[in-house]
């Protein structure tokens, strides 16, 4: 295969420049938007024409973490001062806090399940992925068929099945019953995903190591592994991005203990009107981990995606 | 340290066959040069003997001691691969370490500090000791690559054309090393080149493979002056020996089909007429680019030769070799 690159003109490289700073920004808007609306009063957050500059408030963020009571006159004086910041802020309402909410609980559960589910398929897909790619394995095409076939339909096209599978193993709300659901569902994108980076891997690496006097799972993990970490890194956050935004079998399955995040987000909004900057906190806060964890690996992701499209 | 045996050794990959029953003895302590073009199952023998492919029949001795089952490993044999096979997430130094911290030798630190050193200076690489093995020139990595097979100290050295990618005063500077290393630690060298220089001056032995065989085995002067066929004749020699119908020059044995005239073996004076087509001066020795009767061959003469392209010599053959319609030398 050959190709030539020719250096753009000043012209080409102004115009790509252009329509890069277009598409950022309109990616951007809706983020944005939500973190600009996380720190808006609620009727700031709906008023029409929406506001480009406003006073910025916390209240959303004190909101979603918490649960609030409206109390009479009497009541409020029974109650005494409000002695935190916090107490201050939702004060002015006529409101105090109650209680926590169950949103730090359910941002608990996205992690553990999300996280939990990116482990395994990573530690499960790096293992398939390497047989795979080393070793005669009888049917291989047809096996690697197969493990692909599993996602050709929506996941939520068998949430019948599974919602009928999970209540009687008793899985159902429960954190191991979520992990591996979503491990099943991301573990075929990962093989796939990561069989094709350990086949770029020239298998002569571990035939030094075999000679320099290590065995076949010590040239693996010292050989292999550091190598594959691009591949690895890349598939690790396409597995978290999906386990981690993951709706509908997050609704279906889980309700009291192992819920997730993106169910309890959209319920926030009923605690006490429209609520709309708690919602708009609760996403925020959301998006975070997420955004850490790509941020940590954009190394390696960067390189994963162009990974294999150059010939060396 | 250990004699190699090849045992009816045969091995095909998916229909081609590599090695074809090949039976060979290398000595303890010798150096043993492979050769034969791109395929001939060169590669292929040292991966039999070093445990990394096993053969679909025969057996491979180490020392006496069948290898069958036996891993790399445990077969504590040092390899210099063609493709190099740096580890590419380590340094210089790291990856002439890595074979002494496997867990088959497990070198006490300062031993392999000091192992890393000394063959470091060998293979002058001292300066790039901390560089990552990828920040490396081809030479550079094909020198790291052979230190990482000499800081061991195996049973068995293979090598796999391990000086192509050096200049030519490295090359020779390692021919040297090397068969002061080899004859030092009195290991057992088998080892694979094209270049038959470093066949002629290393090896104590030469291996000629062909399509899978092994042709001839026998020591480097040997098969250059007593090559079994015409294809062993044409593995040794720069420039390569004339293979001519034999009927060209009287005397010919019968039953020879073609005649082989090493450059050296051909006088000049008498005999047939030849044209000098070229003269190429090389500085220690002349080459004479002849037709005869329509036949290309050249020839080595006195460097300060006056003769020049289109005149005309008479040659004849000194220590011919004959060879029948197949090849093999009858005389």
């Amino acid at each position: 295969m050959s190709y030539s690159v020719t250096e753009p003109s000043r012209r080409q490289k102004w115009f790509a420049g252009v329509l890069v700073v277009l598409y950022a920004l309109i990616t951007i808007l809706p983020l944005v938007w939500i973190i600009a609306t996380s720190f808006k009063t609620p009727s700031d957050a709906i008023a029409y024409p929406p506001k480009t500059f406003f006073t910025p408030t916390v209240e959303g963020y004190v909101n979603v973490f918490t649960t609030r009571t409206r109390l009479t006159e009497e009541q409020l004086q029974a109650v005494g001062e409000p002695q935190t910041w916090y107490d201050r802020l939702v004060r002015k309402d006529g409101l105090v806090i109650s209680g926590p909410s169950r949103f730090a609980e359910r941002f608990t559960n996205s992690v553990i399940i999300g996280f939990g589910s990116t482990i395994l398929c990573i530690v499960l897909g790096t293992a398939a992925a390497y047989a795979f790619s080393r070793f005669k394995v009888p049917l291989k095409d047809d096996l690697m068929f197969f493990i692909l076939s599993t996602r050709m339909m929506p996941p939520i096209a068998v949430a019948i099945p599974i919602f009928l599978m999970f209540r009687s193993l008793g899985l159902s709300d429960t954190h191991a019953g979520m992990i591996l659901l979503y491990t099943a569902v991301n573990l075929s994108l990962s093989v796939w995903l990561l069989k094709g980076f350990i086949d770029e891997i020239p298998i002569e690496y571990e035939e030094a190591a075999l000679i320099d006097g290590y065995t076949r799972f010590q040239a693996f993990y010292k050989v292999v592994l550091p190598q594959a970490a691009t591949g690895i890194a890349s598939t690790a956050i396409f597995c978290l991005i999906f386990a981690w935004n993951e709706y509908a079998f997050a609704v279906l399955l889980t309700s009291g203990n192992a819920q997730t995040a993106p169910p309890f987000i959209p319920t926030i909004i009923g605690v006490s009107g429209q609520d709309w900057p708690a919602v708009a906190a609760g996403a925020t806060l959301f998006l975070v981990p997420v955004m850490v964890f790509t941020i940590l690996l954009r190394k390696h992701l960067l390189r994963g995606i162009t990974f294999g499209a150059v010939r060396k | 340290m250990a004699e190699i045996v090849l045992e009816n050794v045969t091995k095909t990959f998916g229909g081609t066959v590599a090695l074809d029953n090949v039976s060979l003895t290398i000595p303890d302590g010798s150096f043993v040069v492979l050769l034969g073009p791109t395929g001939a199952g060169k590669t292929t023998t040292l991966r039999m003997v070093s445990g990394l492919d096993t053969p679909d029949s025969g057996e491979v001795y180490i020392g006496g001691r069948p290898m069958k089952g036996l891993s790399p490993a445990e077969r504590n044999v040092a390899m210099v691969f063609q493709q190099y096979s740096l580890y590419p997430h380590l340094t210089v130094r790291q990856n002439l370490e890595f074979p002494l911290k496997s867990p088959l030798l497990r070198t006490p630190l300062e031993l392999i500090d000091r192992t890393v050193k000394e063959v470091a200076e060998v293979l002058q690489i001292v300066h790039k000791l901390d560089n990552k093995a990828t920040a490396l020139s081809g030479g550079e990595m094909q020198r790291v690559s052979i230190g990482r097979a000499l800081v061991r100290n195996p049973q068995i050295f293979l090598m796999d054309e391990p000086l192509s990618s050096l200049d030519a005063k490295l090359r020779a500077d390692l021919r040297i090393e090397l068969k002061r290393i080899q004859a030092k630690l009195g290991a057992t060298l088998l080892y694979v080149t094209h270049d038959q220089i470093e066949a002629m001056t290393m090896a104590t032995h030469v291996g000629v493979l062909n399509e899978g065989r092994l042709v001839q085995f026998g020591a480097p002067r040997e098969v250059y002056e007593h090559p079994v066929s015409v294809y062993a004749a044409t593995r040794l020699g720069q420039p390569r020996i004339n293979v001519l119908p034999a009927d060209l020059f009287a005397g010919a044995p019968s039953g020879a089909k073609s005649i082989g005239l090493r450059p050296e073996h051909i006088v000049q004076g008498e005999g047939e007429e030849a044209l000098v087509r070229r003269v190429e001066h090389l500085g220690d020795q002349t080459r004479l680019h002849l037709t005869l009767k329509r036949h290309d061959l050249v020839t080595v003469t006195d460097p300060h030769t006056p003769l020049r392209g289109g005149e005309t010599i008479r040659i004849q053959p000194s220590r011919p070799l004959y060879f029948d319609a197949a090849g093999i030398r009858i005389a």
